[in-house]
């Protein structure tokens, strides 16, 4: 009998992978398409001293931002804080450490990092803060900074299905920074809506191969409110108020 | 101070003017994306999000929402006939070829260059740039939406940009309650003004040099 490949784990087992002082990359963006059941994990764990790149830190309660807001972060490198205060609020006052890099950098520096590449070049911030200490190089007469590939220790990202080999399908623009964040962590975990057995997706289908996935978990769903729905609930409250 | 409803739908009118058929185009947040709404139907559109998506479509009716559709700002969205999904790597490749015909932007300050500043004001608000500066560097077209003046009275567009730039002469058209302006070739050409203000209105309230080389008309 042929023996397959089952990536499968409990959350609770996923939770060995994660350690004070990780760097820990989370897909999503504005936090949908953030993984909440191991952000969850992750919380309840009481792990530490985080070193977080993500496209962004959501909101305080929505996405990677759960851990800005429990003070589990000491570093941070991102394109945006905007929507979460709490992110602004403790880099003015020190306790947590921001490097900015812009968006479309970002995804190709973590996309160079999960290729194996040692970075890229880039002219998008010439001109501009961005290219502090940045090394420059001319390529056909035209300047370009030198922008070094990102890793983490452990990659978390979410997934709407998934084989037991690990072979990734996300969900319209839940995809966002996932399939890249997918590929740059020496160890991926990805939590997933739906998990299929080996063979029943379509490979052309796939976006990310399960060879870039470690484990994978079953999502326990989204637990946060989008801000959508708290502005609808705060409509619907005002409305009621004014009858 | 902020700009009342009818002024920013207005703004958001006469900037939906600049957006072509077959267009490629991203939407900011704010008085941008009130755009989208004054695009005219006859045009085939391709609207354009960093979050991986090209063929956005309007808000869906409440009760349709999608948790994992929606627009960079995080608020959910439909898509149109043709419409893709992709990564953000891909979703960055659109802007950094040069595929969007136009993007429009909010912003702080504008030089008389076309600088634009509109990602940080150091020690008080330090959200990050975002695409900010994708955009502003990589988009054929520029057009920023802003107030004419910050809450203070003062002019947003200066000789000089006092705030760290998003980008060096990356503005093409700026439009205010008051104006629109051309960027070109490093001067700030007037080219409308909004109806009630005059010209002079617009020369005292702005901060660098206007050219006026033409017949500059009314908006309504």
């Amino acid at each position: 009998m042929v023996q397959s490949v089952n990536k499968q784990i409990s959350l609770e087992s996923a939770s060995n992978y994660f350690f004070n002082g990780m760097s820990l990359m989370v897909g999503g963006f504005g936090g949908v398409g953030a993984p909440p059941s191991l952000v969850n994990l992750i919380l309840e764990k009481g792990i530490q001293d985080i070193f977080l790149i993500s496209n962004d830190t959501g909101f305080p309660w929505i996405g990677p931002g759960k851990l800005i807001t429990e003070k589990r972060v000491k570093k941070l490198i991102a394109s945006h804080i905007g929507s979460n205060p709490e992110a602004g609020k403790q880099m003015q006052e020190g306790s947590l450490e921001v490097e900015f890099v812009p968006q479309g950098t970002l995804a190709e520096k973590i996309r160079a990092g999960g290729m194996g590449l040692g970075g890229i070049l880039v002219d998008v911030g010439l001109g501009t803060v961005v290219e502090a200490k940045k090394e420059k190089i001319f390529v056909d007469k035209k300047e370009y900074m030198i922008e070094t590939a990102l890793t983490a220790d452990v990659s978390i990202v979410y997934a709407k299905k998934a084989d037991l080999y690990g072979n990734l399908i996300y969900d319209k623009s839940a995809r966002n920074t996932n399939p890249l964040v997918a590929t740059a962590g020496q160890i991926t975990i990805a939590e997933v809506e739906e998990i299929v057995p080996v063979g029943s997706l379509d490979p052309e289908e796939i976006i990310t191969p399960g060879v870039f996935v470690d484990y994978i978990i079953q999502s326990k769903g989204v637990d946060w409110k989008w801000v959508w729905e708290l502005k609808q609930d705060k409509e619907s409250q005002e409305g009621q108020h004014s009858k | 101070m902020g700009l009342g409803t009818e002024t920013r739908q207005r703004i958001a009118r006469r900037a939906a003017l600049e957006i072509k058929n077959g267009m490629t185009v991203n939407l900011g947040i704010g008085i941008p994306t009130l755009v989208a709404d004054y695009i005219s139907t006859d045009l085939h559109i391709m609207l354009h999000t960093e979050n991986g998506i090209l063929g956005m479509g309007g808000s869906p009716l409440a009760g349709h929402e999608d948790g994992n559709l929606s627009n960079a700002g995080g608020y959910p969205v439909t898509i149109q006939p043709g419409a893709s999904y992709f990564d953000s790597a891909t979703a960055f490749g659109i802007i950094r070829k040069g595929l969007l015909d136009v993007t429009i932007l909010g912003a702080l300050e504008v030089s008389e260059r076309g600088d634009i500043a509109n990602w940080i004001v150091p020690g008080k608000r330090v959200p990050g740039m975002g695409g900010a500066i994708d955009l502003a560097q990589k988009a054929k077209k520029v057009i920023i939406l802003m107030n004419h003046t910050d809450k203070n009275g003062n002019p947003k567009i200066v000789k000089n940009c006092s705030l760290p730039l998003t980008v060096k002469e990356g503005a093409n058209m700026i439009i205010t309650e008051k104006a629109v302006f051309q960027c070109e070739n490093g001067k700030l050409y007037l080219r409308e003004i909004m109806n009630p203000y005059t010209v002079e209105d617009v020369i005292q309230t702005t901060g660098a040099s206007i050219v006026i080389d033409e017949q500059v008309s009314v908006f309504q």
